[in-house]
């Protein structure tokens, strides 16, 4: 049986310095069709804005930009790629196996791609809000999309 | 290693036994400049409020009550004579070094006038500033900052060059919470004092680890937080000046802080320091930092300079060939060192030390407006105390050395 790749630290590592060192989709963009949000907190130096462009029940983009740590930097870099061109609902269901992932649930891993990266998160319980905080911000902007069409 | 034996010093300390590990290896705490482990003879001071004189203060009707009135200004007295203060009336006991500073920046907020100025510098704790930002826009004052040196210390010639004839107060720390400067403060103080303005200083990095003789710098006000300096949460020194105490107005109102009041609105203020003691106040609190100060002269406080002093040439010494570190203060005199890795953000440094049992401080270290004068985002900052000994410094020299790469932490 071959390993899966959750178990190749090198490999998920390559993963993690690759988004890092290459984030994608970071741009910002200045167009009202954009939901935005601003991640930023006190205690962590991470700086961020996520920016989704919903467009029927679909997000037919996702870009970022800011600062971060090589984690949320990263994980954001991942997410971007992830949720872009997925419809709400299965952008809903990537987010929530991610965050069963960092609480040491059970998850579909098939689900996650790159995110995988991030499996050993629980090692070093301080770094969970780096690796969210974009996620975090996702929620957000889905709920606002959500508010805006039932509200 | 300086005049105390820093191994049997460490036995007073519970939480040296009580988490002995982190993340499988052996403990170092480098993060006193963010808060300080508690002695058993401050936590038992401060427990002794509560198994013993449990009452409520200025209630004394009977004894127990008044056996609380008679310690907690005993707890006053002696944070007075840790400060050389003149008077234990010149001793209120806050929540922290923010609440001093907030109580003293209203309080001194009747004195401005529009146009007047406040000098700061860029150097500050949010604590010194955001206080300061609330009674300019309330007071339409301006804020005015001394320009630091190359290195970012604060020098009295620098500021002379800021005050004018509408400087009213200017307010700085003596020891800066990033850089860690011992600010010639005395100095600074005269300079503001010959351009008549009051001095604040900020006290709360510098009060746990020197002495500091509020009549021999003559500060008019001075904050600090009793957690920084072995005491609990939740307590805090203001020490002001007692004519200044007298003619300041209190920013929180509420019992045992007035004498009389009717409906008209009149009221009448009790004298410092209960003027500014409004509420039942943190009775075990006070009693746990007033052992602390008494801790920390036992120990000594030119010992404790000695021996981070020693503590950080060990430290710089053991980094000072690899060329992979950035310090931004070699020259600072206090036991705070602030660096960063090339090319490593400061927060992946500081998890990659954490996966090697030692703690430390990445961030902006609440001094946000100094990360300009940096030119970096962020930094790591590892800070020393009375209790951190050699083989604390060569374990962080061997991470530092031979850390491996800062996703480690990440893969181990």
């Amino acid at each position: 049986m071959p390993t899966s790749i959750s178990e190749n630290a090198s490999i998920l590592r390559d993963i993690i310095m690759d988004h890092y060192s290459h984030p994608r989709n970071k741009k910002e963009i200045n167009d009202p069709a954009y939901l935005t949000v601003h991640m930023d907190s006190a205690s962590c130096i991470d700086d961020i804005y996520v920016q989704i462009k919903p467009e029927n029940g679909k997000i037919v983009d996702c870009v970022w930009h800011g600062n971060g740590c090589a984690i949320s930097t990263a994980s954001t870099s991942i997410m971007t790629t992830l949720i872009k061109g997925k419809s709400l609902e299965e952008a809903k269901y990537i987010m929530s196996e991610f965050n069963k992932m960092l609480n040491e649930e059970e998850f579909d891993e098939e689900a996650l791609g790159e995110a995988i990266a991030f499996i050993n998160t629980y090692k070093q319980p301080s770094r969970i809000t780096c690796a969210n905080i974009s996620w975090r911000g996702l929620d957000e902007l889905l709920k606002e999309e959500e508010e805006h069409h039932h509200g | 290693m300086g005049k105390f034996d820093v191994d049997k010093l460490r036995r007073d300390f519970p939480i040296f036994e009580n988490y002995s590990l982190m993340q499988n290896k052996r403990f170092v705490y480098l993060d006193s400049a963010a808060t300080t482990f508690k002695p058993r003879q401050v936590i038992q001071a401060a427990d002794y409020y509560y198994e013993y004189c449990c009452a409520n203060s200025h209630r004394g009707d009977y004894d127990l009550a008044h056996m609380v009135d008679v310690k907690y200004l005993e707890a006053r007295k002696t944070v007075a004579k840790f400060l050389n203060a003149k008077d234990p009336a010149e001793i209120s006991f806050t929540s922290g070094a923010s609440m001093s500073l907030n109580t003293i920046a209203y309080g001194l907020s009747d004195i401005l006038n529009e146009g007047d100025e406040i000098v700061l510098s860029e150097a500050e704790h949010a604590s010194n500033v955001l206080p300061w930002f609330s009674v300019a826009e309330m007071k339409k004052v301006n804020i005015k900052y001394v320009p630091l040196t190359k290195e970012g210390r604060v020098t009295p010639s620098n500021l002379e060059k800021v005050i004018t004839s509408r400087t009213k107060i200017v307010s700085l720390a003596q020891v800066t919470n990033v850089l860690g400067y011992v600010e010639p403060i005395k100095e600074l103080i005269s300079v503001a004092h010959k351009h008549n303005c009051l001095f604040v200083v900020d006290g709360a990095q510098s009060v746990p680890h020197m002495k500091v003789d509020v009549q021999d710098l003559d500060c008019d006000f001075l904050a600090f937080s009793g957690h920084k300096m072995l005491g609990p949460t939740g307590i805090g020194v203001m020490y002001g000046k007692l004519e200044l105490l007298k003619k300041m107005k209190p920013l929180l109102s509420g019992g045992g802080m007035n004498s009389r009041f009717d409906t008209c609105g009149n009221v009448a203020y009790e004298l410092p320091p209960a003027k500014f003691e409004a509420g039942t106040q943190n009775i075990s609190g006070a009693f746990g930092l007033a052992r602390a100060c008494q801790y920390l002269e036992e120990v000594g406080l030119d010992n404790i300079v000695e021996h981070e002093r020693e503590l950080r040439i060990r430290l710089l010494d053991g980094i000072k060939s690899n060329d992979k570190i950035i310090i931004y203060n070699k020259d600072a005199d206090s036991g705070i060192v602030t660096f960063n890795i090339k090319g490593v953000f400061a927060q992946d440094e500081a998890s990659l030390l954490n996966s090697k049992g030692i703690a430390v401080r990445s961030g902006q270290h609440c001094a946000k407006i100094l990360m300009d004068f940096l030119h970096t985002d962020a930094t790591v900052r590892a800070s020393l105390y009375l209790y951190n000994n050699k083989e604390d410094i060569d374990q962080f020299i061997d991470a530092l050395n031979n850390g491996g790469d800062f996703l480690d932490a990440y893969f181990n």
